[in-house]
């Protein structure tokens, strides 16, 4: 088993007793969450007579289900208006008011945004989230993985969970970015090299020159994308970038705290001899712009190159279910939609990479850009950059996950092919039965839209 | 406590590998307030392609009505780690899933609301052989004995094959301790002697 690590030092902190059956039970140093996870666990509490425990360790947003267009209350789906009321009303019942982040308040947004942005997430917690990309946060630091409604219950109840044991696994990363080429592009790439399933098991610890160069958003996408490879959590050892990106948030530590928070930070950095189970070493100068041709994340190719061949039955259905015949170049065929946000690809310095491709030109088809939080969306809009997407002809929308999973209208329409900057492909996932989508980055997604049929951005990009 | 020493029931197949949790339960029913409605849900993009049910679903099958026991292949449940899947499974009658290999969280979720996931060895056929007993005899009960890790079935026990789950997993079903709630509500001194050693609780 791995020593020395991040992951060794954070769980042996946050370890209360080792449970009968083996398993840890850990303290959650934060729980936050959204509407769509949290309901049945608000009840199991009304029906055992319980409270939260820690309600001012206990954040919620509302995300998946506001509507991106017009927030008049009530919302004109009533499953929507119902789901949301339902937060508030729990919220209002529990006394977690002052940790809401509700609609329309300039803390709401994207829970995977908004967390990290208002400072909420700091390096050495367990954080937990009923949402699988909850391992956004390994970015800052913090060991967080997604759990099940079940364990959000759990957690409101005693702030902790029972955990087993993972394994660690170190990806080293070197080499530089090519022109174009962006961190979603070496997610989509990796999860390609080493399989939907090769994560599990698995903490993946993100380090090396690569990681040590990118700014704490661009780590974000990476972690993001962690459990699409199969992994429960990934992880960036916490770095001068971090100390920079959490200094002064709202929800950060108080400024008297600040030094003392710093020196805590830096001693839970994986030890230089630390031991790993797994080791695996990328390089991203040679990874181009990358586009998913079937229906798992897994399933990227080159924005050169062409559809594969089926390797089985399975993959010869996604391609019929896709409308793709093997040996076709992927890029130049044409989408019906481009969708910009998601907890993957929603923050500033994704919609600065879009807008710089969109900046005096036209889209050839629908574009939905969602800024991932209140936030951002304020950033942006004072930037010009909502000036650039509306000139260009795309919808400017509010803050949401959007057609990321298209719980609100948001979503695709019959046969429609998707070019998303999201993070999962999976059949129906956008809203149609038999809708299309395509994963890429901000700026392939652009230049698709430009287009209006997948696009090599590398001309595009200054 | 809730213990879980067998599963008995009938076997229902769906061996396709990497089956997702929107295949299950297709993202779009993640808008209900709780997991009442989900069984109606279970595999319903599958079972009701453009709105006509597909009478050869194993789910909408004749054949397999009130089974329980549910035959699936490799990385069975991938994806989202949101319970609407198990759920879905759970309401409409399913306490078992006997399968190649599980996506870890959803695994897990299953272990929350008293699935019982097991795994077998394909490589020596016991899963292939599993499916052709299950197709020509739906009929016939299984076993499935959390203890001794085993799948009985046809005439009470004419054929076991060996199946199996984590050690913790395991005891967690046989001493009731699934149930994990009530497990953590039981030292709250400890929770307490945690809560100081962590400095950040303070900034």
């Amino acid at each position: 088993m791995a020593k020395g690590t991040l992951y060794n030092k954070v769980l042996d902190k946050h370890t209360v007793r080792i449970l009968p059956n083996g398993k840890r039970q850990l303290f959650v140093g934060r729980q936050v969450g959204h509407e769509v996870t949290s309901a049945p666990a608000f009840e199991t509490l009304r029906e055992r007579e319980l409270e939260v425990a820690c309600p001012h360790l206990t954040f919620f947003t509302l995300d998946h289900v506001i509507p991106t267009d017009c927030r008049d209350r009530p919302y004109k789906d009533e499953q929507a208006e119902l789901m949301a009321k339902t937060l508030e009303d729990n919220v209002a019942e529990f006394g977690l008011e002052a940790t809401f982040f509700e609609p329309d308040s300039d803390k709401n947004g994207v829970c995977h945004v908004t967390f990290p942005e208002q400072g909420v997430i700091w390096p050495g917690q367990v954080v937990v989230c009923g949402d699988s990309h909850t391992c956004t946060y390994g970015a800052l630091g913090a060991l967080a993985f997604g759990i099940g409604t079940t364990q959000v219950g759990h957690v409101l109840a005693t702030q902790t969970l029972a955990m087993d044991e993972l394994k660690v696994k170190q990806i080293r990363v070197s080499g530089d970015f090519k022109k174009g080429v962006t961190v979603k592009d070496l997610a989509l790439g990796k999860i390609s090299a080493l399989g939907v399933k090769g994560g599990v098991g698995f903490v993946e610890e993100y380090t090396g020159e690569t990681i040590d160069n990118m700014s704490t958003e661009e780590r974000m996408i990476l972690c993001n994308m962690v459990v699409e490879g199969g992994a429960r959590a990934g992880y960036v050892n916490p770095d001068l970038k971090t100390i920079e990106f959490l200094r002064g948030r709202e929800f950060s530590p108080l400024w008297y705290s600040f030094p003392a928070a710093i020196k805590s930070w830096m001693e839970i950095r994986s030890d230089k001899n630390a031991e790993y189970d797994d080791i695996v070493k990328l390089n991203v100068s040679d990874i181009g712009p990358r586009v998913t041709w079937g229906v798992n994340p897994g399933q990227s190719i080159s924005i050169y190159g062409e559809v594969p061949l089926p390797k089985n039955d399975e993959e010869k259905d996604e391609l019929e279910y896709m409308d793709l015949k093997a040996g076709q170049l992927i890029q130049g065929i044409p989408v019906d939609v481009v969708f910009i946000g998601s907890c993957t690809n929603g923050r500033l310095t994704d919609l600065i990479q879009a807008a710089e491709i969109l900046d005096g030109r036209k889209v050839k088809v629908r574009t939905l850009v969602v800024p991932g939080s209140e936030e951002v969306k304020k950033y942006a809009e004072a930037m010009g950059l909502a000036d650039i997407f509306q000139k260009a002809g795309a919808e400017w929308r509010y803050p949401g996950c959007s057609m990321c999973l298209a719980m609100n209208p948001d979503r695709l329409e019959g046969y429609e092919r998707c070019a998303s900057t999201s993070n999962r492909n999976f059949k129906g996932r956008q809203g149609s039965p038999t809708g299309r989508t395509h994963l890429m980055s901000p700026y392939t997604a652009a230049a698709t839209a430009v287009h209006g049929k997948i696009t090599d951005p590398g001309r595009f990009v200054k | 406590m809730n213990e879980i020493i067998e599963v008995k029931g009938r076997a229902i197949p769906k061996p396709e590998d990497n089956q997702n949790t929107d295949d299950i339960c297709p993202a779009r029913f993640l808008k209900e307030i709780t997991f009442a409605n989900m069984g109606k849900y279970a595999y319903f993009d599958e079972r009701f392609p453009g709105g006509q049910e597909n009478p050869d679903h194993p789910f909408n099958n004749a054949r397999y009505k009130g089974a329980n026991i549910l035959v699936a292949g490799a990385n069975y449940g991938c994806g989202s780690s949101r319970e609407h899947a198990p759920q879905a499974l759970k309401r409409f009658g399913i306490d078992a899933i006997v399968a190649v290999s599980f996506a870890e969280i959803f695994a897990g979720n299953c272990e929350a609301i008293g699935i019982v996931p097991v795994t077998v060895d394909n490589e020596r056929g016991d899963l292939s052989y599993l499916l052709k007993c299950v197709r020509e005899h739906p009929e016939d009960p299984v076993k499935i004995c959390v203890a001794a890790q085993e799948i009985y079935f046809a005439d009470e026990m004419s054929a076991t094959i060996p199946c199996n789950m984590p050690k913790a997993r395991r005891q967690a079903f046989l001493d009731g301790t699934w149930d994990i709630l009530s497990v953590l509500q039981q030292d709250p001194k400890e929770v307490e002697r945690t809560m100081k050693r962590l400095d950040y609780l303070n900034w």
